[in-house]
């Protein structure tokens, strides 16, 4: 597992080096989804035509002509090369073009390449431009159909005709011309050393890709995708768009029949509260708004006693509790209760879970209030487990959740020993003995090579941890002993689900924080965060909500996603305006 | 019905009105507060109570320093209510010396106030309304610095008032040098400062960059000032370039590019610095597109104007940012005379230099017609700068000769001329008219007919140094390889005391030009014995006028090359010959030192010398006898003069019976 952490180390610090890059244009681009709509990174070495030579990353494009061998002028006495020169370029059917290795996606909201002109060779002849998939490439952009460029020759723009329009200066050696396609209003927009020459081209098709065409020897450009800095301040125009945008959203047109906004949002506020189970503000809120709540105030109290047993970690206590007060929602949904009782063994190992017994373990149930952080012994220093060493009968360290007395406690006599009551009555515990199937592991297998059965993939290494430190009391071993045993039945219960990358890799992550001596401090540490409650703690939540018929999701937040998804609908239906609808800026508001 | 109303309010508001004049603070103050609700929102009522001669009163409740303090509040805040109202309301405040009282109070009231801010507001309510009494604030330092605190650490209202009136009060070089000098530009730089990440507020940074830009204009001190001042790590000029860009408020992008244009202007950022470059001008050249709206696109274009006026590097990139020309051309259509002639300054400004730029306006923009039509507008501002664009397209020679021939651009001028415009338009008018009088221009003749040189003649009578110098320009111009009728009527029309005038005028450069003149007027040899026949004692008068005075250099030397011009003609020479003291001075001028003066005087002596011509053995020997031979003999041998030596040969070669 050691060999694998660091394996994947030296992995990340590659992706590093790569994406050093990639950042310029993630940052140009945010919103685009790159395992969806790749952008174009550099020129296409086959979607081009056979006179264009590519070099130096495929960003650098040179004029080669077509009667020779690839790449190289023909071999020939200088007066013959230059009657060959004077020959190619004469005609426009010497023109050449390559495209992008993709298209622009629409999810750029504005897109922006520039490219440098080398050498303008013989006669300058070069077109900067668009063109759409499958356009002829024996042609400079702007010819055809679908196909839009500027030339250098004559500062003409082309907009899929064989004639020009006046348009802007003429380009050559050592100028940088820039191509700006703005995706919300369909426009082109051409620069020269960073001076916006105006728009070029308007109503352009989607799926264009970044296309240039060379005719005459000698001519040689460079591209920048966005890998390096522009010249033009294409920041200052994304800026515009973001503002406009949002602009747009914040005046846009209510019809009145939708238009009672107070309303609808007080709802929303309001169904959050309930939904999270904030049950004071909740009603609060409902005092001051009158808007109704509509759901029990006890149903959201006991939601929100149970949020809070995992959110503070006691997750064995929150699955009893759940067990209690919604019979059959676990014994209905096996893949919550997986999830909730891979958080506890998490919670076990960060000491912050009293595991409880529970209906597989057979015989009664016993509360056991221990905290069982035995790794963290190894490493109190770092450890943000309690600082007293654990003993059996000690009372459970973590955050004390709120000690009210659940009203059903009274009334459910088959648990008579129920962990948060107990706790809030400080009660001691006298029993620590659980009832336990055997521990498989020897109890003095030092060697710590063996695997601990029924946990595959862990070593017997925890076993070896335990070792030095049997002197501070059998307790410690005890509830080591425990969590190993917890940590089969929970493998015991994943053989059972129907096996998933997802169950099995959060298993393992969960598993694997065994064999580190400071888990808080290993590559899998992220688990041990407090903040990793909060999807366990969300997903029983919307299940209970779910279970009581209600909607697992609050309205807000259907909300959030609706608009999510519909940003990714208008970028796959080309609105480029989805590029600058920023959510949580939006929300943040 | 109506009579009935004005009784009541005035019966009713008797009441308080006296109460205004009461012993009793707390019964003032009643009167106070009753008085300004009533005038609020209501001009009659306003008028009404101005009319009543409450003023005087309410100015000295407010500046009295033993009054109640609520009692001095709120009779400023009905002063300021008050110059809210019509501008004749405005009038009779300053009239009854509302604002240097408002002024005088401002140097003592502690700053944080409420009082100080209610005089701020009405002492800004004051100044918006055109003729702003700029006389009221003294250009005192005391009083200035301590604006400038108010400026910079006051409440926001009083921040926006107090930079508001200073903007206004700005007007000069000596209020910007006091203004700076107070501190003005670190004040300014405070204000256009973001606050974090967010724009500072549109409310705080006009006036402020309207402040800075009164400021900075022409004056090359205060933009050096400006350009130097910091807030946190930022300059001025480093501010307003993040003002100019797209996400920002349009009249602030505006605001901030004029700031910029000024300090440019004013000599402090050079034609290419980024600043200037990639900053104003492309923000000036945005706010010209379609899109924005009417009054925005009417400054831009007359600031993209001042902007690219002389620099030829600017008026290129111009000329090509964010299709402006197209921009230009489709504002010139707008309604409104800001508009127009906004963008007519810019057109000639971009064509000032470059030919190339020039031929795009005409052909591509077909700028021709509504220039034309801009010369029969009704509004001055859009006739001048129409003339204006007129003149510099009329710099390039094939315009002259196609697009200003086809439209018959020289009717609406010469129209304009006539009609006795403003020195301005005459200036630019005149300019326009000496390219359109070109020798190659076949705008030439009509123009004639139109009256050119009797308005021409009378220009150069006039007391701008200016007019006259277009005026005998033009005529110099008209006089070039003309026909004899055409120089006679200007000689005629400008007459020889006029000419004569013109000879002892304090500008060196209409002096040059009224030789010019007569030596276009002398030229062919028909030309020059027909009119020497008439005028010879005057020209001859004029000449050694000329070569007697102290004049420099190139003055006499248009004299000489007049003399070798009578000398071409063939009476003419006669002229010269019998002139014994203008013999002398030819030979004088032979041994000059300066090269130029030789030169012409050798192209007089050739011109007399030459043989083949009736007279010639005389005029040799008489010049010999003068000593011209002899001077002749030592120009040939002076090292400084070989360039003249292959002339000197010609004319020595001439006298061969003598050498």
């Amino acid at each position: 597992m050691a060999a694998m952490g660091s394996g994947r180390g030296t992995m990340d610090s590659q992706n590093q080096v790569q994406s050093d890059s990639i950042d310029r244009l993630k940052l140009l681009y945010p919103n685009v989804n790159e395992d969806e709509t790749p952008l174009p990174r550099s020129w296409s070495t086959k979607d081009k035509f056979s006179y264009i030579g590519l070099s130096q990353n495929n960003l650098r494009v040179h004029y080669k002509g077509g009667t020779q061998g690839p790449g190289r002028r023909p071999h020939l006495p200088y007066l013959h090369l230059r009657l060959w020169m004077h020959r190619h370029g004469k005609t426009h059917k010497d023109a050449a073009s390559v495209r992008a290795t993709h298209p622009i996606p629409a999810a750029c909201g504005l897109y922006y390449f520039e490219v440098r002109i080398v050498s303008k060779g013989r006669d300058g002849y070069m077109g900067i431009g668009l063109s759409a998939h499958g356009v002829n490439m024996n042609r400079l952009p702007g010819w055809d159909k679908h196909s839009y460029g500027y030339h250098g020759d004559d500062g003409h723009s082309f907009c899929s005709s064989g004639t020009g329009q006046p348009y802007g200066p003429t380009f050559t050696t050592g100028d940088v011309i820039g191509c700006g396609v703005n995706l919300v209003d369909n426009t082109c927009f051409y620069t020269k050393n960073g001076h916006h020459l105006g728009i070029a081209f308007r109503g352009l098709p989607p799926n264009l890709y970044p296309t240039v065409g060379l005719q005459t020897p000698g001519e040689v450009v460079d591209a920048n995708f966005g890998q390096q800095p522009f010249v033009f301040d294409i920041e200052d125009m994304l800026r515009e768009l973001r503002a406009r945008t949002r602009l747009a959203i914040d005046e846009f047109p209510l019809p009145d029949e939708q238009g009672q906004w107070q309303q609808v949002l007080h709802r929303m506020v309001s169904t959050y509260l309930v939904h999270h189970g904030y049950c004071s503000t909740a009603q609060a809120f409902s005092r001051a708004t009158g808007e109704r709540v509509h759901e029990d105030i006890a149903s959201i109290k006991n939601r929100q006693r149970i949020s809070k047993l995992v959110l503070g970690g006691r997750v064995g206590e929150a699955v009893e509790a759940a067990r209690r007060l919604y019979p059959g929602l676990l014994e209905r949904d096996p893949d919550l209760l997986f999830l909730l009782k891979c958080r506890q063994f998490v919670e076990m190992v960060n000491g912050s879970d009293s595991e409880m017994c529970d209906s597989d373990a057979e015989g009664a149930c016993g509360a056991n209030g221990v905290a069982t952080s035995v790794i963290s012994h190894t490493s109190r220093a770092h450890s943000p487990a309690p600082t007293s060493p654990p003993a059996p009968h000690a009372p459970p360290a973590p955050p004390p959740a709120p000690h009210t007395p659940p009203p059903h406690a009274t009334h459910n006599g088959l648990h008579h020993t129920n962990g948060v009551s107990e706790m809030a009555d400080g009660e001691p515990r006298a029993n620590c003995d659980v009832d336990m199937p055997p521990a498989h592991a020897s109890p003095n297998g030092i060697a710590g090579s063996e695997p601990v059965k029924g946990m595959p993939g862990v070593t017997a290494c925890v076993a070896a941890l335990l070792s030095p430190r049997r002197s501070e009391g059998e307790g410690c071993r005890a509830s080591v002993e425990r969590m190993l045993a917890f940590g089969r039945e929970l493998y015991a219960m994943s053989q059972k689900l129907t096996q998933d990358h997802y169950h099995k890799s959060m298993l393992e992550d969960a598993f694997s924080l065994l064999a580190y001596s400071n888990p808080w401090d290993s590559p899998l540490g992220w688990q041990l965060e407090p903040v990793r409650r909060e999807a366990v703690c969300e997903a029983l939540n919307s299940a209970i909500l779910e279970f009581q018929g209600m909607g697992w999701v609050s309205p807000v937040e259907a909300c959030v996603s609706h608009s999510r998804e519909l940003l990714r609908r208008m970028a796959r239906a080309s609105l480029g305006a989805c590029a600058f609808a920023d959510l949580p800026a939006l929300l943040r508001r | 019905m109506q009579h009935f109303t004005i009784f009541m309010d005035i019966e009713s508001s008797r009441s308080y009105i006296d109460e205004l004049y009461s012993i009793e603070d707390m019964k003032i103050l009643d009167a106070l507060i009753a008085l300004k609700n009533s005038v609020i929102g209501s001009n009659r009522q306003k008028s009404s109570v101005i009319q009543q001669g409450i003023v005087p009163r309410l100015l000295q409740l407010m500046s009295e320093n033993h009054w109640d303090p609520n009692i001095r509040l709120e009779a400023t805040i009905t002063v300021g209510s008050l110059a809210k109202g019509t501008p004749e309301n405005v009038t009779a405040l300053v009239e009854q010396g509302a604002a240097v009282t408002i002024v005088d109070l401002l140097r003592e009231v502690p700053i944080g106030t409420k009082l100080a801010e209610a005089c701020l507001c009405a002492l800004r309510s004051i100044f918006l309304n055109p003729p702003a009494p700029i006389s009221s604030v003294p250009a005192e330092m005391i009083l200035l610095t301590r604006f400038t605190q108010i400026a910079k650490e006051g409440s926001p209202t009083s921040r926006a008032c107090v930079v508001r009136i200073l903007s206004i009060w700005c007007g000069g070089p000596i209020e910007q040098e006091a203004l700076c000098a107070a501190g003005a530009c670190s004040a300014v730089a405070t204000l256009l400062a973001p606050k974090g990440v967010t724009a500072p507020p549109i409310a705080r940074v006009l006036p402020a960059l309207d402040l800075l830009a009164a400021m900075c204009f022409e004056n090359a001190n205060v933009s050096q000032v400006a350009l130097n001042t910091r807030y946190g790590d930022k300059t001025i000029p480093e501010l307003l370039t993040l003002l100019v860009s797209r996400d920002k408020p349009l009249p602030v992008a505006m605001g901030a590019a004029r700031c910029l244009t000024f300090i440019h202007r004013a000599g402090a950022l050079t034609a290419d610095d980024n600043r200037v470059v990639f900053g104003a001008l492309p923000c000036l050249a945005r706010l010209c597109t379609k899109d924005m709206p009417e009054d925005i696109r009417a400054t831009a274009a007359e600031t993209l104007a001042y902007l690219a006026e002389v620099d030829t590097s600017l008026q290129r990139l111009a000329a090509i940012s964010n299709h402006l020309m197209s921009s230009l051309a489709d504002i010139v259509t707008c309604p409104s005379a800001a508009a127009k002639q906004g963008a007519f300054k810019c057109f000639a400004s971009l064509g000032a230099n470059d030919e190339d730029i020039r031929k795009r306006i005409i052909e591509t923009h077909g700028l021709m017609v509504h220039v034309v039509n801009g010369m029969n507008n009704p509004e001055p501002s859009v006739r001048l700068a129409a003339v204006r664009c007129l003149h510099s397209l009329s710099r390039s020679v094939q315009q002259l000769r196609t697009t200003f021939q086809d439209h018959a651009v020289w009717r609406p001028l010469m129209q304009l001329l006539n009609d006795a415009p403003g020195t301005e338009l005459l200036t630019v008018g005149s300019s326009t008219l000496c390219n359109l009088l070109l020798e190659f221009s076949p705008a030439k003749e009509p123009m004639l007919d139109q009256g050119a040189v009797e308005m021409l003649c009378s220009l150069t009578k006039r007391p701008e140094a200016a007019l006259r110098l277009n005026g005998i320009w033009a005529l110099m111009n008209m006089a070039f390889q003309a026909e004899q009728k055409v120089k006679q009527r200007i000689l005629c029309c400008l007459g020889t005391e006029q000419m004569f005038r013109l000879l002892g005028d304090g500008d060196t450069r209409v002096i040059m030009k009224t030789l010019g003149l007569l030596r276009n007027l002398l030229s062919t040899r028909q030309h020059i014995d027909a009119i020497m026949g008439e005028y010879s004692s005057q020209v001859m008068q004029a000449v050694i006028v000329v070569l007697e005075g102290s004049y420099p250099a190139e003055v006499k030397e248009q004299a000489l090359c007049i003399l070798g011009n009578i000398g071409d003609g063939e009476k003419a020479k006669d002229l010269i010959m019998a002139n014994e003291d203008v013999l002398r001075k030819l030979v004088d001028y032979l041994a000059h030192p300066e090269s130029k003066l030789q030169e012409a005087a050798l192209f007089v002596a050739g011109n007399l010398v030459w043989r083949g011509e009736a007279g010639c053995a005389a005029r040799q020997a008489r010049l010999a006898d003068l000593g011209v031979l002899r001077a002749l003999k030592l120009l040939r041998q002076r090292q400084d003069a070989a360039h003249l030596h292959d002339k000197v040969k010609t004319a020595l070669a001439q006298f061969n019976e003598f050498t």
